[in-house]
């Protein structure tokens, strides 16, 4: 990884934060945060619960506006959400009076695509993500990891410049998860993306990022910040490698100390 | 007998037919048995047979078709009006903020105090029962609408904005099918309340409908006959609720998965 040439950062975010304001006075969610993500970046941010990790990712989606600073993609300043950042929640948002074709097609259909093309793209992302056969399902007769494949092919099939990802899988069953972040991983092999992935799951954290962001207890900011050392393709028994046990070991010492920290 | 475990289907019918057996039979009993006096209600054999004099002696039907064509008709209007309003109101907060405390209000005001308003404004033609049933159900619509729109899931909202969608196509596009199912139970349930107004516009100035053919019935104490009217309004009140909860049935199978 580190003899590949330096690729061009698509996302920047300087001097990000975030207060929220209540009656009981102001609460600073996210100190001042810099992050850069470069072209085919997989970047996951790990941290405590109420670090403020979710709130950094809604900010770069643009469901949230920052208090100070500013985000730009591709040199453009974010100013609200849009197609091209897709973003997979961990609740499940597929909407529920659309078949599992029609909700992958929804954003294709934003955009004006014939029908026949829409359907050619959903298709292939279907196909990607397992779920050949299932197309006339509604999302109520889907499993939660159906339900999140079908999200992921969903924020795919727009072709956006940046993957956002929100805890997807933290809804999951362990089984379930696994395999989902092997699909992901593949996914992310074969497709070229850039993808920002937010977890408190140190295990998944290394296993399918290129690079951990290790974000502080509440008021969040960004500790630590590691490449990770493993090769692509990547199979579930890099596991078991001494470079992903090393890295692990690191994070987990790291996050404890948060943990304590927020505790406290 | 468990709380919450459901019956099928065969069972939860022959459990409904068997309490109108049991209202009839205890309704026999108490007349036909000589412990009611006549004058004050008629035995359901009395009263079946002046109902069939009703409807092939005076026309009946034509009094049923003129009720019926009142509550459709006056709910018609009201709902084509509610429906833009209630959406309107639920996606944009300053026109519910405008609209919200006048629309509380007036749904507090009771529609039949508004039949001699009605009157001296309307007349007591078609008009002034078509407006009562409009002030009786268009103000519980646009709000009762506006709530559940104003209910939509957040986070399919935001994930319809990640995927692209500007405010226009959020509308038509999330808030609408998304709030459809609950919106069609809506008009449902206030058809059912119109239904109860009209009888009400027709017990004051009117020549036709069942509730004209009630007051008429009432200065011969015939209750025999008030009764038959009363039952045909319920009969007329379970077949349209039947219909409708079918349509909504198959025009939204996805909201019926999973209850």
């Amino acid at each position: 990884m580190n003899s590949s040439p330096p690729r061009p950062v698509i996302l920047s975010a300087r001097g990000v934060e975030r207060r929220f304001e209540s009656s009981s006075g102001s609460t600073l969610a996210l100190q001042a945060t810099d992050l850069e993500v470069a072209e085919n970046d997989f970047v996951t941010i790990l941290g405590p619960s109420g670090c403020g990790k979710s709130t950094l990712l809604r900010i770069i989606a643009g469901l949230d506006q920052p208090t100070a600073g500013e985000v730009r993609l591709d040199g453009q300043p974010i100013s609200g959400p849009g197609a091209d950042r897709g973003m997979v929640f961990q609740s499940y948002t597929l909407f529920p009076w659309l078949n599992v074709l029609d909700n992958v097609c929804f954003g294709l259909r934003e955009r004006g695509l014939p029908r026949a093309e829409q359907v050619e793209i959903a298709q292939s992302f279907i196909a990607k993500v397992g779920l050949i056969g299932f197309e006339q399902h509604y999302p109520k007769q889907l499993s939660g990891g159906m339900q999140q494949r079908t999200a992921l092919a969903r924020a795919l099939a727009n072709a956006p410049r940046m993957l956002l990802m929100d805890e997807p899988f933290g809804a999951l069953d362990h089984q379930t998860r696994e395999l989902m972040q092997e699909l992901l991983l593949g996914i992310w092999e074969a497709e070229a993306k850039t993808v920002l992935f937010v977890t408190h799951d140190i295990d998944e954290a290394v296993f399918i990022g290129s690079r951990v962001v290790l974000m502080s207890a509440r008021p969040g900011r960004i500790k630590l910040d590691r490449p990770v050392p493993l090769p692509h393709p990547r199979h579930y028994s890099v596991k078991t490698t001494p470079a992903f046990s090393a890295l692990k070991a690191e994070l987990t010492e790291a996050v404890r100390v948060e943990v304590l920290a927020a505790a406290r | 007998m468990r709380p919450l475990v459901p019956v099928s289907f065969a069972t939860r019918v022959v459990l409904g037919v068997l309490f109108f057996v049991v209202f009839f039979a205890a309704w026999a009993f108490a007349t036909l048995g000589g412990y009611v006096s006549k004058t004050f209600l008629a035995d359901p054999i009395t009263m079946f047979k002046s109902g069939y004099a009703l409807i092939t002696e005076m026309d009946f039907a034509h009094d049923i078709a003129m009720t019926v064509w009142r509550v459709v008709g006056g709910f018609v209007i009201a709902a084509l009006i509610a429906l833009p309003l209630g959406v309107a109101m639920g996606a944009y907060k300053p026109i519910e903020a405008f609209f919200e405390p006048f629309i509380s209000f007036a749904r507090y005001l009771p529609a039949s105090a508004f039949i001699p308003l009605l009157i001296l404004w309307a007349g007591i033609g078609e008009a002034q029962k078509l407006a009562l049933i409009f002030i009786a159900s268009f103000f519980q619509l646009v709000l009762m609408i506006a709530v559940i729109v104003g209910n939509t899931r957040r986070d399919l909202v935001e994930a319809a904005y990640t995927l692209g969608a500007k405010d226009r196509s959020l509308i038509w596009r999330v808030l609408i099918p998304g709030a459809a199912p609950d919106i069609a139970e809506t008009l449902r349930m206030v058809l059912g309340w119109a239904w109860t107004y009209v009888i009400v516009a027709e017990l004051i100035g009117a020549s036709s409908g069942i509730g004209h053919m009630i007051t008429d019935s009432q200065a011969l104490l015939a209750t025999d006959q008030i009764i038959f009217g009363i039952i045909v309004i319920g009969v007329i009140g379970l077949i349209s609720d039947t219909l409708f909860k079918l349509a909504n049935r198959r025009m939204f199978p996805w909201a019926m998965l999973g209850r």
